[in-house]
């Protein structure tokens, strides 16, 4: 498949921005500028912006609580992203959702869910409306290994697979939840497997190589679209930081190998996207070394923006309860 | 004016607004061939798309159902009280949920019809009165109908609500009669009950009896056989227990002097608790008498009628706390 020049551009541009985010957020976190969970992306970017890549701004995604790369390879914007990570009035979500919880209506991204498993059926759903409406968008959900093993994951594929709804179910497999292996908590071998079940495809995949994630999002995109069903993609990859920043302080026993994590940062999603770029001389090392300073750049803005930004006021808090305000009880 | 049967109520509703708004759409599981009577004819006349028997998947339909609305649909599920609970992830981490933590952003137009049949010999696993357990989670609208008529204008208001709703529907008024109002009689044209505001069954000076879902007919069954005696009873139906009309209760209360709630949930944490503790925080100095909350025991539904039949608010026990109140 011919991939436009331009779209592998935006890629590498939306794989830089969740990378320099990431570490931009790690670095303030650090600092104590914010408190509370944040799950960094950093190893994973790949398989979301591959994937978003193969969507329109009219189809929709849902995630889970490793929230910060799924908006942005969407097209999300970051300092909305970063103000709400800040808790401030400007963030996507007026400070209400926090790092787990961003979401961008206007772009689609029916929001992350802290409940993992849980935003799946909601992004069945939209797959649904587009079945009943007989419209072409889309739907993709993201969810982890570990929550490969919930109920609501495996009632929501057969759901989508007996209405052959226009969804796609996305698998960031980064083998583990929090410590836990998947191979010691999946049945079968990989998570893909599990789509046989359903009666729909299961397409494992490099999720390191953003181009192979593109092509098979594209084909499930297009499969969706002809109204033929649901597929599972799974994107087979690496988180490269600790689960969750502030959890290094509490965690007591190792899970995995240095060694380990050093072999995977072998296979950098930037780097292999960039030596795909270079070798094809689509790209030269200058112009992919100008995006990752933009990224930078535009990262260091929407800190600034964030960190800018009021935070809510008291009056504030019964905001956004309901669609019209209702006395208080 | 016709006589109509409270399940033939809830058709109704679902035919009109299926008929009014091309992203209504309805489904539950066997609603097809509709095996509780609520949704005869709609496959007929609106089609499959619009009309879905899901498989046995509440956590996956009560889900799917958020998501159509969030991106324009209005749809309604079917189900029971009892099955909500296999499906509570997503009415509380996410309907209940979603607007708030996303700032505003989403918009969930979605209703729940969830059927309590209790009473007859069910049993604890499809007995439940659950809509206590929703008021204490907020951004879930909480719909408890007591008449056909009410039945059919709150669940209509309910479909054109841009908030996630749960219309719990008491399964021992299925077969209730009651006058619905032709639409040709209505200035509107149509039968809808705004939410949040109370409806007072009948009149009375004496004591106020608050009562839920099917509780309001035994309150109003109590009113008229105290009557008799001369003792005024003012009943009062709330209708939607979120928002909750407070106001129409309390001037009652400061009327009266005397409360008595009435309410098939279990006690602890009921509706009634609610609704007790408003008026004895608010309306504590209108008070001649100790608030008398009649409530579902607190135990399980048993199974044999001769155990069930004790468990649950009657005319007897609410005519019993009425007098508990005048004797103070
Ligand atoms: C329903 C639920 N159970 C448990 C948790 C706690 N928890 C948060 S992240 C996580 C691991 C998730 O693993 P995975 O799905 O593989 O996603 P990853 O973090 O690896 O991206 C767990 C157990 C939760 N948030 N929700
Ligand atoms: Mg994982």
């Amino acid at each position: 498949m011919e991939i436009e020049r331009e779209t592998l551009l935006l890629m590498l541009k939306r794989m830089w921005m969740i990378r320099n985010f990431e570490l931009k957020v790690m670095e303030v976190h650090a600092a104590g500028e914010f408190t509370g969970a944040a799950h960094p992306y950093i190893g994973e970017e790949a398989v979301a912006v591959g994937a978003c890549a193969a969507l329109d701004d009219t189809d929709y995604i849902a995630g889970n609580h490793r929230s910060h790369g799924h908006p942005i390879a969407k097209g999300g914007r970051v300092d909305k992203a970063m103000a709400e990570l800040y808790g401030r009035v400007d963030g996507y979500c007026k400070g209400k959702g926090g790092s787990m919880h961003l979401a961008d209506y206007s772009i689609g991204i029916l929001g992350e869910s802290g409940i993992l498993g849980s935003s799946v059926p909601v992004a069945v759903g939209a797959a649904l409306a587009a079945h009943i409406k007989g419209e072409k968008f889309v739907s993709l959900a993201f969810f982890g290994d570990g929550a490969s093993n919930q109920g609501a994951l495996h009632e929501s594929m057969n759901l989508a697979s007996v209405w052959k709804l226009p969804m796609i179910f996305l698998c960031e497999n980064n083998q583990y939840a929090v410590t836990t292996s998947y191979a010691d908590t999946v049945a079968v071998e990989h998570v893909s497997d599990r789509a046989s079940a359903y009666n729909m495809p299961g397409i494992l995949v490099d999720g390191q190589d953003a181009i192979a994630m593109y092509e098979a999002t594209q084909a499930a995109v297009e499969r969706a679209r002809k109204g033929e069903g649901p597929t599972l993609i799974e994107g087979l990859t690496y988180r490269y930081e600790e689960h969750s920043l502030g959890l290094g302080r509490v965690r007591r026993g190792e899970y995995r190998e240095q060694s380990e994590i050093d072999e995977w940062r072998k296979r950098d999603p930037l780097l292999i996207l960039e030596t795909a770029l270079i070798s094809q001389g689509l790209a030269t090392r200058e112009e992919c070394d100008a995006i990752n300073a933009e990224t930078v750049e535009e990262v260091e803005m929407a800190t600034e923006f964030a960190r800018n930004s009021p935070f809510p006021e008291p009056e504030d808090l019964f905001d956004d309860m309901w669609a019209q305000p209702i006395p208080l009880p | 004016m016709a006589q109509t049967i409270f399940v033939e109520a809830i058709n109704q509703a679902i035919y009109e607004e299926m008929a009014r708004d091309e992203n209504v759409f309805i489904m539950g599981e066997d609603i097809r061939r509709s095996v509780y009577g609520a949704t005869a004819n709609l496959l007929d006349d609106f089609g499959g798309k619009r009309v879905l028997d899901t498989p046995l998947s509440e956590n996956g339909f009560f889900g799917a159902a958020i998501g159509a609305s969030l991106v324009g649909m209005r749809p309604i599920v079917e189900t029971l009280t009892s099955f909500m609970w296999v499906g509570m992830d997503q009415l509380i981490s996410q309907a209940a949920k979603m607007r708030y933590m996303f700032g505003g952003q989403a918009t969930l137009p979605v209703v729940y019809r969830a059927t309590m049949f209790y009473g007859a010999g069910s049993a604890a696993h499809h007995s439940d009165r659950s809509y206590p357990m929703f008021m204490n989670m907020p951004g879930i609208k909480i719909v408890v109908p007591s008449n056909p008529s009410d039945m059919k204008g709150l669940l209509k208001a309910a479909v054109r609500d841009d908030d996630p709703t749960i219309v719990f529907e008491d399964g021992t008024l299925f077969g209730m009669r009651g006058e619905i109002p032709d639409n040709s009689e209505l200035p509107d044209g149509e039968l809808v009950v705004p939410f949040g505001q109370a409806n007072i069954v009948r009149e009375g000076t004496d004591v106020t009896i608050v009562g839920i879902g099917g509780s309001v007919n035994h309150a109003a069954t109590a009113a008229d056989q105290l009557a008799a005696e001369g003792i005024s009873v003012e009943v009062i139906d709330p209708r939607t227990l979120v928002p909750f009309d407070k106001q129409t209760v309390l001037d009652s209360v400061e009327k009266t002097g005397r409360l008595v709630v009435a309410d098939p949930a279990h006690k602890v944490c009921s509706a009634a608790s609610e609704i007790a503790s408003i008026v004895a925080e608010e309306g504590f100095w209108s008070l001649q008498a100790p608030i008398q909350k009649i409530a579902s025991e607190q135990v399980h539904i048993p199974y044999t009628p001769s155990l069930e039949k004790h468990v649950y608010p009657d005319v007897e026990k609410i005519t019993a706390g009425v007098r508990r109140t005048l004797d103070a």
